[in-house]
C-alpha cells in the first residue's frame, strides 16, 4: 500500500521492543463481541493510483461543469476566473498540511496570511474587525445571530424576506434550540426590496435584523434606513453578503451603519466545487469584538523584540472555556481563506473595482438584452450582476427544458421557494466576468424558443 | 488612501539571533522576513489584467461606492513571492512528522488533490439541476455507504462542516428524537478528558453540561456513570453522553458496551466523538458497541488536508434510533440507479421527522472527493492496516520513551493510536512548554501541549500510520534528547526555540492590546 511504509520486518521489530506478540495483543481492551477478526466484508480490497483515478473521472463525467456551456447560475454560489496562481500557491505544502497555528513560532506563515486575510476582509466588509474564517456563509449568519443575541440579550430575530432561503432555515433549524423566536417572510416581487415592510416587523424585543445585500432577488437594498430603525429599537443591523465581488462597487455595509456583518466568501479564490468547502467571512464593530465567535489573529512580539503573530482572544473559544464558549467551532476554513486572500492580493483596489464594474457592465447589457426576449421581464430596478426574469411559463421548467439543451439559464425561485405560486415564474440570472457575448445570445435564443 | 510602501517596520531590522551576526535585511540565507502586503502594495498595482467593461448606464440604484477600500496589489511574481516566503514560515506534514495528538496529522496524498480538481467536481454548481449533477450526488452516496459499512451504523448526515459542527448535528438528532417521544431533558454528560468542542456543543444546544468522573486508569468510571443515570429514576433528565473512543488518553474504553446499554436503559443516547475514530477504522464498528451518533473527521482518519486551520469536513453516522432525524439534504439512490437530492420540498413522508438544515447547499464536497479516493486507495484491507500501523507506531513510542518521560497511563495497557506522557519529574522549573518548544529546535513539531486537561502537563503524541520506523526513531531520539535537558535544568530549553522563525511570543501583550487588523503608522499612533 502505497501510503504505509512499514514493512513486515519493520512491524515485527517494533512488536519486539513493545513486548506484543501480535498485534491483536494491542487491542486487547477492545470487547471480543465487537473486535472485527477480518477485513470488513463486501468492501473493495485496495486499488492502484490510476485505478483510483479512473473511478473518480467516470463520476466527474457524470456532471455538467460551469465550463461545459453557457452559465447563469448564481443564489449564493457565483462563477468567477480564478488566476492560476492562486491554486498553485495554496498547494504548497506549507500551507496545505499544516495544522491550525497553536505552536506561533512555526506558523508564522499561516498566522500571518490570516492577519492580512482579516485586514481585507474587514476593509471589503467596511467593518473594524474580522476574524480568520468561519465555514460558510450560512453558517456565519447562524452566528451572527447567536452573537446579536449574547448581546442585546432579546431573542427575537427579524429575516428579510429577500434573505437567501437555505440560510434562512439554517437559522430556523439552530433556533429550535436556543429558542429564538424566527420571524421570516417571503421575497416581495417588487423592483425594490420592501424595506417598509421589513422595518415593521421590528419591535422593542428585536434583537437583530437580517438582511442580504444584494438580495436573493439581486437587488440592492438601502442599508442605512434599516440601520436606523433598528437603533431606534435598540436592535443590531445584521447584514448577509453572499457576493462580496459586489462590494468592489457597491457601499459596504459597515459604512451603512451594519453591526455585524457575515459573507459568503466563495467568490474569490474558492470556486463552486458543488457548494463546498467555502468559507464565512465574519466581521463586526470594534466594541463587540470579545463576543465573536471563532478564530482571531492578533499581532505582538517575540522574545527578540520582533514583529509576530498569533491566535489570540482566545477566551472566548471552545478549547480554552468549554460550555462557556462564544461559539462551539474549532476547524474553520484557513485554506479557502488563503485563497481568497491571495486572489485579493492579485486583484487589489483596482483590480477588485475593475472586476466588479465588468461584473456590472456585462449584467446590464444582458439585462437589456433578456428583456427584448418575448415571454421576459426584468424585475430588477437596481441589481449587481445578478437580477432576476419573470418569465410568462414556469422558470422552473424552462430551467430543466434548457439544462436538457446545455444551457444552465439560472436558479429558479421554485427551486428555492417551492410551493410559493406568486414565486413560481421568477428565474435568478447571475452574470460574472465568466459570461461570454455569445453565452448571452444562446440564452436568449434558447428562452424564446421554450417561451414561444 | 496612503499605504506604506518603505518596507520594513524599525523593529524588523533588529533580527539578531541567538548566533551570528545581524543582516542589514533581516534575512538569515534561506530565511527571509517578509513584510505585510500593505507594506508592500499598493491600490493601483494589480497582478491581474481585465477584459474592458462595456459602457453602460450604471443600475446600481444609487449604491456606487464613493470611499476607497484600502486593498493593496502586488503584481503576479510578487504575489507568488510573498506567499511562497509566508508559507516558508510553516512546519507542515510535508516537512516531517507533525505528532498532534487528537488531530490526526497523516500524508495527505497528491492524487485526492488531483481528482478533487476535476472540472466536474470543482466547477460545478450547487444548484444546479439534479440531472446535470449525478455524478456528485454519486460521489456523496459511495462515500456515505462506506462510512456507514466502516461504522456499523443505519444512516449518515454528510452536510456538517466540520468535527464541532457534526457534534451539533449528532446532538441536534438526539434532541429532535426526544422531543418526538415528548421528553424534553437538560443534561449531557461530557469527561473531563473531552475535546473543548464537546461541552461547548452541548452548552450551544441548551443543555446543562456535568461531568462524568474517571477512574485512576483513564478510563470513564462505570460505576459513577449508572449512579448518575439513576437519578431520578423514570424521570431521569439526561439526554444524552458524550464519550471520546478511543479516549483522548489514547485508550479504548472496554466497558463501552457496558455504558452504551446503561445509557439506553435509561432512556438516554451515545454520542461518539470520533476524532481517533483512526486507531479502530477496519477492526471495530461503533456501531457494534451501542453508539447513537458519532462524528467521524474526514480531515483526520480520511486524510483531507488540514490547510493551516480548514476547512474540514465532519459527516455524521447515526443509528437506527436516530436515523429518521437526520439533518437535510440527503443523497438517495433509486432502483433504477438515479440519485435523489432530498430537500426541504420533496422530504414527504420518508423524511418527516427531519430536524432541518444546517448549511446552504451540500457539504464539503471538496472534501468528500479526497476522502472517497484515499477511501479506494486503502481499500477493505488497507484501511484495517491503518488502525494497526497507527496503534503499532503509538505503542513503539510510549513503551520507547517511558523510561525517559512519565507516562500516567503506561501501566493501563496498550495505548491506541496516540500515547500520553506528563511532564512529571523534570527539574523545578521546566515544564512542557518547554519540552515543546525544545522540539521545534530539533526540526519538530510539538505534540498536544496540556491536554486532555486531567493530566497535569498533558503531551498527547499521536504519530499516525504514515510514518517510517526510521522516522520514528529519529523523532525519539530527539524527544529524549530534549526530554533529558528538561530533567537536567537546561537553561538553554528555557528560550527555545532558538532557531525558529521566531522566538517565544508574547501572548498575553497580544490578549491585552488586541492588534487584529493592520492600520496605517498614523492612525496606529493616533489609537494609542
Amino acid at each position: 500500500m502505497r501510503y504505509l511504509p512499514l514493512t513486515d520486518t519493520d512491524r515485527r521489530v517494533m512488536l519486539d521492543r513493545i513486548g506484543a506478540a501480535s498485534i491483536d495483543d494491542l487491542f486487547v481492551d477492545v470487547p471480543a463481541e465487537a473486535h472485527l477478526s477480518a477485513k470488513i466484508a463486501g468492501l473493495p480490497d485496495h486499488a492502484t493510483e490510476l485505478a483510483v483515478e479512473r473511478h473518480m473521472a467516470a463520476l466527474a463525467r457524470r456532471n455538467m461543469a460551469a465550463g461545459d456551456g453557457p452559465f447563469f447560475l448564481g443564489a449564493g454560489s457565483y462563477r468567477h476566473h480564478i488566476p492560476a496562481s492562486v491554486d498553485h500557491l495554496i498547494q504548497r505544502g506549507e500551507f496545505l498540511t499544516a495544522y491550525t497555528p497553536y505552536q506561533p513560532e512555526i506558523a508564522q506563515g499561516t498566522l500571518q496570511m490570516l492577519f492580512e486575510f482579516q485586514t481585507q476582509v474587514a476593509r471589503l466588509l467596511g467593518c473594524d474587525v474580522a476574524n480568520a474564517s468561519m465555514y460558510d456563509g450560512s453558517t456565519a449568519c447562524w452566528e451572527a445571530v447567536a452573537m446579536a443575541a449574547r448581546i442585546t440579550k432579546r431573542k427575537r430575530v427579524v429575516l428579510s424576506g429577500a434573505l437567501h432561503p437555505h440560510y434562512a432555515e439554517v437559522v430556523k433549524t439552530m433556533s429550535k434550540v436556543t429558542d429564538y423566536e424566527i420571524a421570516d417572510s417571503r421575497p416581495s416581487i417588487q423592483p425594490k426590496p420592501d424595506n417598509d415592510g421589513l422595518i415593521a416587523r421590528i419591535d422593542d424585543a428585536t434583537s437583530c435584523v437580517v438582511v442580504q445585500y444584494p438580495d436573493i432577488l439581486g437587488r440592492l437594498p438601502d442599508l442605512e434606513e434599516v440601520g436606523a430603525a433598528a437603533r431606534a429599537k435598540g436592535a443590531l443591523l445584521v447584514v448577509v453578503v453572499t457576493e462580496p465581488v459586489a462590494l468592489g462597487a457597491v457601499k459596504s455595509p459597515g459604512e451603512q451603519g451594519a453591526d455585524i456583518v457575515v459573507g459568503e466568501g466563495q467568490s474569490l479564490g474558492v470556486g463552486l466545487q458543488f457548494g463546498g468547502p467555502y468559507l464565512g467571512l465574519f466581521g463586526c464593530k470594534q466594541k463587540y469584538v470579545r463576543q465573536m465567535p471563532g478564530r482571531l489573529t492578533g499581532e505582538t512580539v517575540d522574545a527578540e523584540g520582533r514583529r509576530g503573530f498569533v491566535l489570540t482572544l482566545s477566551t472566548r473559544e471552545q478549547h480554552i472555556r468549554r460550555e462557556k464558549a462564544t461559539s462551539n467551532i474549532c476547524t474553520n476554513s484557513g485554506l479557502c481563506a488563503l485563497a481568497f486572500s491571495i486572489h485579493m492580493t492579485l486583484l487589489g483596489e483596482k483590480g477588485l473595482r475593475d472586476l466588479a464594474m465588468l461584473n456590472h457592465a456585462q449584467a446590464v447589457r444582458a439585462a437589456e438584452q433578456l428583456a427584448a426576449v418575448p415571454g421576459v421581464h426584468v424585475l430588477n430596478d437596481s441589481f449587481f450582476n445578478e437580477f432576476t426574469l419573470l418569465l410568462s411559463k414556469d422558470a422552473r421548467q424552462v430551467a430543466r427544458i434548457l439544462a436538457d439543451k446545455g444551457i444552465l439559464a439560472g436558479v429558479s425561485l421554485g427551486r428555492l421557494f417551492p410551493g410559493e405560486a406568486g414565486l413560481a415564474n421568477g428565474l435568478v440570472v447571475a452574470v460574472t466576468e465568466t459570461v461570454t457575448d455569445e453565452d448571452v445570445d444562446a440564452l436568449c435564443a434558447g428562452l424564446k424558443e421554450v417561451l414561444a | 488612501m496612503t499605504i506604506n510602501q518603505s518596507g520594513w517596520r524599525p523593529e524588523m531590522a533588529a533580527s539578531g539571533t541567538a548566533t551570528g551576526a545581524p543582516t542589514a535585511t533581516g534575512n538569515r540565507a534561506l530565511m527571509l522576513e517578509e513584510p505585510l502586503i500593505f507594506e508592500i502594495g499598493s491600490a493601483d498595482r494589480t497582478g491581474v489584467d481585465l477584459e474592458q467593461a462595456p459602457a453602460v448606464q450604471n443600475r446600481l440604484g444609487g449604491m456606487e461606492r464613493s470611499a476607497p477600500i484600502g486593498l493593496p496589489g502586488l503584481s503576479e511574481q510578487e504575489t507568488v513571492r510573498h506567499y511562497t516566503r509566508l508559507s516558508r514560515q510553516n512546519y507542515a506534514i510535508d516537512l516531517g512528522l507533525f505528532p498532534l495528538g487528537s488531530c490526526t496529522m497523516k500524508h495527505n496524498p497528491r492524487l485526492n488533490e488531483k481528482v478533487a480538481r476535476m472540472p466536474g467536481f470543482a466547477d460545478l454548481h450547487p444548484l444546479a439541476p439534479q440531472s446535470a449533477v449525478q455524478g456528485a450526488l454519486g460521489v456523496i452516496h459511495e462515500l456515505g455507504e462506506w462510512l456507514k459499512t466502516l461504522t456499523g451504523m443505519a444512516a449518515v448526515a454528510m452536510s456538517p462542516k466540520a468535527g464541532a459542527h457534526g457534534e451539533l448535528c449528532g446532538l441536534l438528532a438526539i434532541r429532535a428524537a426526544l422531543e418526538a417521544r415528548g421528553d424534553a431533558r437538560k443534561v449531557i454528560l461530557v469527561p473531563e478528558s473531552a475535546h473543548g468542542t464537546n461541552p461547548a456543543t452541548a452548552a450551544f444546544c441548551g443543555y446543562a453540561v456535568e461531568d462524568i468522573p474517571a477512574t485512576a486508569e483513564g478510563r470513564v468510571d462505570l460505576a459513577a456513570l449508572q449512579a448518575r443515570l439513576a437519578v431520578g429514576g423514570p424521570d431521569c433528565n439526561v439526554a444524552a453522553v458524550m464519550i471520546t473512543n478511543p479516549n483522548t488518553c489514547g485508550l479504548f474504553e472496554r466497558e463501552m458496551k457496558k455504558i452504551a446499554d446503561a445509557v439506553h436503559a435509561a432512556g438516554a443516547f451515545v454520542y461518539c466523538d470520533g476524532a481517533n475514530f483512526n486507531a479502530i477504522v477496519g477492526r471495530v464498528r461503533p456501531g457494534d458497541l451501542g453508539v447513537d451518533a458519532m462524528h467521524i473527521n474526514l480531515h483526520k482518519t480520511f486524510s483531507t488536508p488540514h490547510g493551516g486551520g480548514g476547512p474540514g469536513s465532519g459527516p455524521v453516522v447515526l443509528s437506527e434510533a436516530l436515523a429518521p432525524f437526520a439533518p437535510l439534504p440527503i443523497v438517495e439512490k433509486d432502483a433504477a440507479g438515479v440519485f435523489h437530492l432530498i430537500e426541504e420540498e420533496t422530504a414527504g413522508q420518508d423524511h418527516a421527522q427531519n430536524f432541518g438544515r444546517m448549511v446552504a447547499f451540500h457539504g464539503q464536497m471538496g472534501m468528500f472527493t479526497r476522502a472517497l479516493a484515499y477511501i479506494l486507495s486503502h481499500g477493505a484491507d488497507g484501511l484495517r492496516q491503518v488502525a494497526e500501523d497507527a496503534v503499532l507506531n503509538a505503542n513503539y513510542i510510549l513503551r520507547s520513551l517511558e523510561d525517559v518521560l512519565d507516562a500516567p497511563f503506561g501501566g493501563s495497557g496498550p495505548c491506541m493510536h496516540e500515547a500520553l506522557f506528563s511532564d512529571k519529574g523534570v527539574a523545578e522549573g521546566f515544564t512542557t512548554l518547554d519540552i515543546a518548544k525544545g522540539l521545534i529546535d530539533e526540526g519538530y513539531h510539538p505534540m498536544t501541549m496540556y491536554f486532555p486537561l486531567v493530566v497535569h502537563g498533558a503531551m498527547l503524541i499521536e504519530p499516525t500510520e504514515t510514518e517510517s520506523k526510521a522516522a520514528l526513531d529519529q523523532f525519539i531520539m530527539a524527544l529524549r534528547s530534549v526530554a533529558e535537558r528538561a530533567k537536567a535544568g537546561d537553561e538553554a530549553l528555557k528560550g527555545a526555540p532558538h532557531f525558529a522563525p521566531r522566538r517565544r511570543l508574547d501572548e498575553t501583550l497580544a490578549a491585552r492590546k488586541p492588534k487584529l487588523v493592520w492600520e496605517e503608522a498614523a492612525l496606529a499612533e493616533a489609537a494609542g
